[in-house]
């Protein structure tokens, strides 16, 4: 029980937005699809969701096959990144919406929006218009909304893409702490790896049309398949044909360390606690390399060093290509 | 906070939405089915027998209204009164917009709803009101205007007037939300760079709303050329003198010299028609910049 | 502002001042004359039935317009502007020439009550749709699908979320239609033949009392027309208002 996509390929005309995707997507976990823009996540989270249709493949929703069902068949709560919030409807009758199609009885209605309000935290806002919101709060609707008809599945389309940074994290942490109380399978569409790392229990990596990588947060992390993963997912920097961690890179005054390259400090730039050095290196122009401020005391530009990658760090062999989506 | 240590990636284009087409179900064939043939019934149909009925005969029709005399005048008329009217309106126009959008002033609610009532109004009370103020006899005006040589109605400004009236709103509507989306940043950017107010009005707002003022102009040249009924009122229809090209197809209809009315008619409708293909054609290019 | 109190406001006022000037009881007496009434009673009903008419077909075209695709919907486009931009007299000639004595046909209402509906119906074809469409363009197709994910199907999705999301468009289309046709006058001259009782509108009216030299009578006929166009007016503007709350 879960949610099965098997063979799954989608086309635009001669854009591949999609090819032969297979994904296991378990039952009452935060599973994140990650990717850049126009990698094909939206359109696969949209094909589950039943609002478009795939070429090929199927797509099996708890059990039940799904491929040929309409979206409203299908008992799934979509949540769009630009709210879609009937703008007509008081904040209540939004929530109700689900519930009012479904018939049930008034008195239920009213008591499960109350209920989804609460949970929300949008109570005092029962009987507003959606312009009267923030955009924070006006996503927190939509969730409510989706959650309201008990779908068996929650589709989140980059719920947080068109809120500010600072409301954005809030909502991060708030939708996980939600997931935690409620438990609905869910996936959630993001391209920032931040996000994904943070709230998903696993990531499946998109890029061009195909899943690139499918694992944990510390997984992906860890042991990523290949560079793109890799530098998706965090900083990167290449040296000595490596892609390696900024501060994964050990850098002392001398050659002792074996296989280390000497270099010239470029540029240093101060961040609160954290230093970040630009090296220019024989094969390398341009190598970044984060500290503490403590490692970096006595160090300046003009300095001469030694850079190495520090024992047991994460390297992936960087390819020819300098756009790593290329790679693949 | 990590954009200075990954490598940079080269910008992207905004994502392309990419949706399916949505299917469609036989009541979209019907839908489509009864709305053109509504279309063609009511409007295309219609139309295109003028321009049969005119053509039935060659270009004689046309050739013959050319050659009388008296329509020429009518069309004259017609061209001069409207390049007036649309002139007039222009300059009031871009005006008033400023004004409605620029400023607070008392009262600016009651102008704005105002300024939409000539499109509404009976062109039949149009005339009447221009005669109840500007008439020879017992105007409220027109006495005093005659006695200082001017003659407004059944004369050219009374046409003017009456044609300016009904057009009137057409220039101001399309200014005025083009002038709320532009907003004042730029203009207080030219004056901060030092341009005073009529530099700023010349340089920044003036390009802006040139689009807008265009396709108004067309329109109410379109309107202009046809207008009817509140010219009938206040010309007098004098023949060769006071009556415009309107005026003669109702006179050539009622005369029963159906070839000239039909003639006529197809002349009025060709320019209208050329204005509405000319806002179509260029509207949408303009917006897609 | 001084022109367009000369050209507009003063003029305006004058025919309200002359139909004032011989009293309520005058006035009264004009409006509610057999003829005239009768013309008043037509203009308005015609007016209302065909403005029924648009608030039904004018969001249809519109629809098929913005989401419909198929060779020749440019040339549609084109053909709700015709009524807009054709001079009236020229409007009245048109559908005369298809259903007026010599119809291609065979059906004449050419001096019928019928005509006055027939061209009310032409002139104020562009309204409701004109008003409609943008609304319609800007509508997103996320509130449809997030409907259709909640369980809506395409008619609910219609009746509760698009339907509602129009009406403030389709009213406003709808207040000018009616003013429109209330107003209305070039079409009919040819079209109509201007029967007493029969088939002669406001408009009409009002003009043959000018040409007969009776100022006082037309000023009384007109201001009713007058006050409909005021209350139309008054009735967008709260409209628009509205719309602007909502988004």
């Amino acid at each position: 029980m879960s949610i099965e996509v098997k063979g799954v390929n989608k086309n635009f005309g001669d854009f591949v937005a999609l090819e032969d995707i297979d994904l296991h997507i378990p039952t009452g976990r935060l599973t994140a699809l990650l990717g850049p823009s126009g990698g094909g996540k939206s359109t696969l989270l949209r094909i589950i969701a039943g609002l478009e249709t795939a070429d090929t493949g199927t797509v099996t929703i708890e059990g039940v096959e799904a491929t040929h069902l309409p979206a409203r068949k299908r008992n799934v709560g979509f949540v769009f990144q630009h709210y879609a919030a009937f703008k007509h409807m008081t904040v209540a009758k939004n929530v109700a919406f689900g519930l009012e199609i479904r018939k049930r009885p008034k008195a239920e209605v009213r008591k499960r929006v109350e209920e989804l309000l609460e949970l929300v935290h949008l109570s005092q806002f029962a009987h507003r218009l959606p312009s009267q919101l923030s955009g924070g709060q006006r996503q927190r609707m939509a969730l409510a909304r989706a959650l309201a008809v008990e779908p068996n599945v929650l589709l989140l389309d980059e719920p947080f893409g068109a809120l500010d940074a600072k409301v954005r994290k809030e909502l991060r942490d708030w939708l996980r702490r939600l997931h935690d109380e409620v438990h609905v399978t869910t996936v959630l569409v993001t391209h920032d790896q931040e996000e994904a790392l943070e709230v998903a229990d696993q990531i499946v990596v998109i890029n061009d049309g195909r899943v690139e990588q499918i694992g944990t947060p510390d997984e992906l992390y860890d042991r990523p398949a290949n560079d793109f993963v890799m530098s998706f997912l965090g900083p990167v920097t290449t040296l000595g044909g490596q892609l390696v961690r900024p501060h994964d890179i050990d850098l002392s005054d001398d050659d002792k360390v074996a296989g280390s390259v000497p270099g010239v400090i470029t540029r240093m730039v101060r961040i609160g606690f954290e230093v970040r050095l630009h090296v220019r290196t024989d094969t390398d122009p341009d190598v970044h390399v984060t500290m503490t401020r403590t490692h970096a005391r006595g160090l300046e530009t003009g300095a001469k060093v030694w850079l190495v990658p520090t024992k047991g760090a994460l390297t992936v062999p960087a390819l020819d290509s300098p756009e790593p989506a290329a790679a693949g | 906070m990590t954009d200075l240590l990954t490598r940079e990636q080269p910008p992207k284009a905004a994502p392309v939405r990419r949706r399916s087409r949505p299917r469609k179900g036989p009541v979209a064939y019907l839908l489509r089915l009864f709305v053109t043939a509504y279309l063609v019934l009511l409007v295309a149909w219609p139309v295109s027998l003028v321009a049969i009925r005119t053509f039935e005969d060659g270009f004689s029709g046309i050739q013959g209204i050319l050659e009388d005399p008296d329509t020429v005048t009518a069309l004259k008329l017609t061209v001069t009164v409207a390049i007036s009217a649309v002139v007039v309106n222009t300059l009031f126009g871009v005006g008033i917009s400023l004004l409605l959008v620029r400023s607070e002033f008392p009262g600016k609610r009651a102008l704005s709803a105002l300024v939409d009532l000539p499109l509404s109004v009976s062109p039949i009370v149009v005339g009447l009101a221009l005669v109840l103020v500007y008439g020879g006899r017992n105007g409220w005006f027109g006495p005093t205007l005659e006695g200082a040589g001017l003659q407004v109605v059944f004369a050219t400004p009374g046409i003017v007037m009456a044609t300016a009236f009904v057009a009137l709103p057409l220039v101001i509507r399309e200014v005025v939300p083009v002038l709320e989306e532009i907003g004042t940043d730029q203009e207080v950017a030219a004056q901060t760079l030092g341009a005073n107010g009529w530099q700023t009005f010349w340089r920044v707002t003036l390009p802006a709303i040139k689009w807008a003022i265009v396709y108004g102009v067309v329109l109410s040249l379109a309107r202009s050329l046809g207008e009817f009924g509140a010219v009938k009122v206040v010309s007098g229809n004098v023949l060769g003198q006071t009556r415009t090209a309107t005026l003669v197809v109702e006179e050539k209809y009622l005369n029963f010299d159906q070839q000239g009315a039909y003639a006529t008619a197809f002349l009025l409708a060709m320019v209208s028609v050329a204005c509405i293909v000319i806002v179509s054609v260029i509207r949408p290019k303009n917006e897609r910049s | 502002m001084l022109w367009f109190s000369l050209l507009v406001l003063i003029p305006l006022c004058a025919v309200v001042v002359t139909a004032a000037e011989g009293g309520w009881d005058t006035f009264w007496t004009t409006i509610t004359n057999g003829q005239t009434a009768a013309a008043i009673r037509l203009t308005v009903t015609a007016a209302a039935v065909v403005t029924v008419v648009n608030v039904v077909v004018g969001p249809m075209i519109a629809w098929v317009l913005v989401r419909d695709r198929f060779w020749g919907k440019g040339a549609l486009e084109l053909l709700i502007d015709i009524p807009f931009a054709l001079p009236t007299i020229v409007a009245g000639l048109v559908l005369l020439s298809l259903y007026g004595h010599d119809s291609p046909l065979g059906i004449d209402v050419a001096n019928m009550p019928s005509s006055v509906y027939l061209a009310y119906l032409f002139v104020t074809l562009p309204f409701v749709v004109r008003m409609v469409q943008p609304v319609l363009e800007q509508l997103e197709l996320d509130v449809e699908e997030a409907a259709a994910s909640l369980g809506a199907s395409r008619f609910t999705t219609f009746r509760r979320i698009i339907l509602p999301s129009l009406t403030p468009a389709i009213a406003a289309g709808a207040a000018l239609s009616f003013a429109r046709g209330v107003s209305e006058y070039g079409s009919l001259v040819l079209l109509s033949g201007n029967l007493p009782f029969k088939t002669e509108v406001t408009s009409v009216r009002i003009l043959s009392s000018v040409e007969n030299n009776n100022l006082a009578g037309a000023a009384a006929v007109a201001t009713v027309l007058l006050v409909i166009s005021l209350l139309v007016i008054v009735l967008l503007d709260v409209l628009q208002r509205r719309v602007a709350v909502r988004d």
